[in-house]
């Protein structure tokens, strides 16, 4: 990535941060994709899945977004954050960053498909009712917040709550369910 | 639930995101100094001839390494609480308090006869001073704590000693306008030793509340 991107990338972040939605939708995608290349080179073993780790690091990056400053370069932030995850994901995996190995990745190749279980879909279980709802509809669903509180029959400031707070504990039980 | 969905329900989380960590650091460190200030008046008060005292080297050299540590701590606690952020100059300059301090010792022996060094070493008031910078650091401690967590340090237990470093820097400040002992040889054994109380209590809490 060149510094034209990243500049690109930072812009996205400011506009996001004074409260345009689709700048920050183009902004967690953008990482989500850099992210997901990173740790293409450093996941190579199956009981860690990638995709894991690339939404655990957006959650982080949500809710520790005042964390930028917006005069920084934001790629070291974004790694930074993404590190710190990766991390963490090893720890409770009890298992060191591994170097490439050959027989361990032949040994899973012969494994069958298993179905994907996300870790994000565990944590999603801890949630009250209602916020799992709220995040359910505006996740999955894709519905708007107008329209989640018009199908729950609640109204936006306790949708937009629910939803913050939902995510806020989804971050916190990632991986620890 | 997959990565775009997720990013969906992120984006349209568009409360506004928390207070920028930088003017939460500011916030932190007033609250931490005022409730610092009001726990050494309630507790101690400055002492009386601390006026005349000003004059002298080695009352003011107290506050010099008191706050040239408290500063760099302060330095080294913003850096580590965000991610990405460059902390080592910072750390070269929790040095400075230290090598301060160590000058000082040495000038002290030259002043001084050798028979009066331990005398000096042990003061009158080493037990108040174990005591006290504790308690008049500990509410600011967990008030900087809080503007750690705000932040998202990359190692918990390490951030918890420097705030606890930062917590013992400002309570060491007000506790040397009460202590009577100003030699430098009583200031390098106990100061170190009662900011160490309260940066190990740091490590330990950081540990704990640390974690994101």
């Amino acid at each position: 990535m060149d510094r034209a991107e990243e500049r690109s990338l930072e812009r996205m972040l400011v506009a996001a941060i004074d409260g345009d939605e689709r700048a920050y939708r183009a902004f967690l995608e953008a990482v989500a994709k850099l992210v997901r290349t990173w740790l293409r080179r450093k996941v190579t073993h199956g009981s860690l899945d990638a995709e894991d780790i690339v939404q655990e690091t957006l959650l982080a990056i949500h809710l520790k977004r005042h964390t930028w400053r917006s005069a920084e370069p934001v790629r070291p932030w974004i790694f930074a954050i993404a590190n710190h995850k990766l991390i963490d994901a090893f720890r409770r995996h009890g298992r060191q960053p591994l170097a490439d190995s050959p027989a361990l990745e032949e040994v899973e190749a012969a494994e069958p498909e298993v179905l994907r279980s996300w870790e994000i879909d565990r944590a999603l279980q801890v949630l009250t009712p209602g916020q799992r709802s709220v995040v359910t509809a505006v996740s999955i669903e894709g519905s708007s917040i107008q329209e989640t509180a018009r199908d729950l029959g609640m109204n936006e400031t306790a949708v937009r709550v629910a939803l913050h707070r939902g995510l806020a504990a989804i971050a916190r039980r990632f991986g620890r369910t | 639930m997959e990565t775009n969905d997720l990013i969906k329900a992120l984006a349209a989380d568009s409360r506004r995101g928390g207070l920028p960590l930088g003017q939460a650091w500011i916030v932190a460190l007033a609250a931490a100094v005022l409730v610092a200030a009001g726990m050494f008046f309630l507790l101690l008060g400055p002492r009386p001839d601390a006026g005349a005292a000003l004059s002298t080297v080695r009352f003011v050299f107290k506050f010099l390494f008191t706050i040239a540590l408290a500063v760099a701590a302060y330095r080294l606690a913003v850096a580590v609480s965000r991610p990405g952020g460059n902390w080592s100059t910072a750390l070269a300059g929790i040095m400075v308090a230290p090598v301060l301090l160590a000058l000082s010792v040495l000038l002290e022996l030259v002043a001084v006869p050798s028979a009066t060094w331990a005398a000096r070493l042990v003061g009158t008031n080493s037990m108040v001073c174990l005591t006290f910078v504790p308690l008049i650091g500990f509410i600011p401690l967990v008030v900087l704590l809080l503007a750690m967590r705000h932040g998202a340090p990359a190692n918990a237990t390490a951030a918890g000693a420097v705030s606890g470093l930062l917590a013992g820097g400002i309570a060491a400040t007000f506790y040397a306008a009460h202590c009577p002992d100003d030699s430098p040889l009583f200031v390098a054994v106990w100061y170190p030793l009662a900011i160490a109380i309260l940066a190990s209590l740091g490590a330990l809490l950081g540990r704990l509340v640390l974690r994101w």
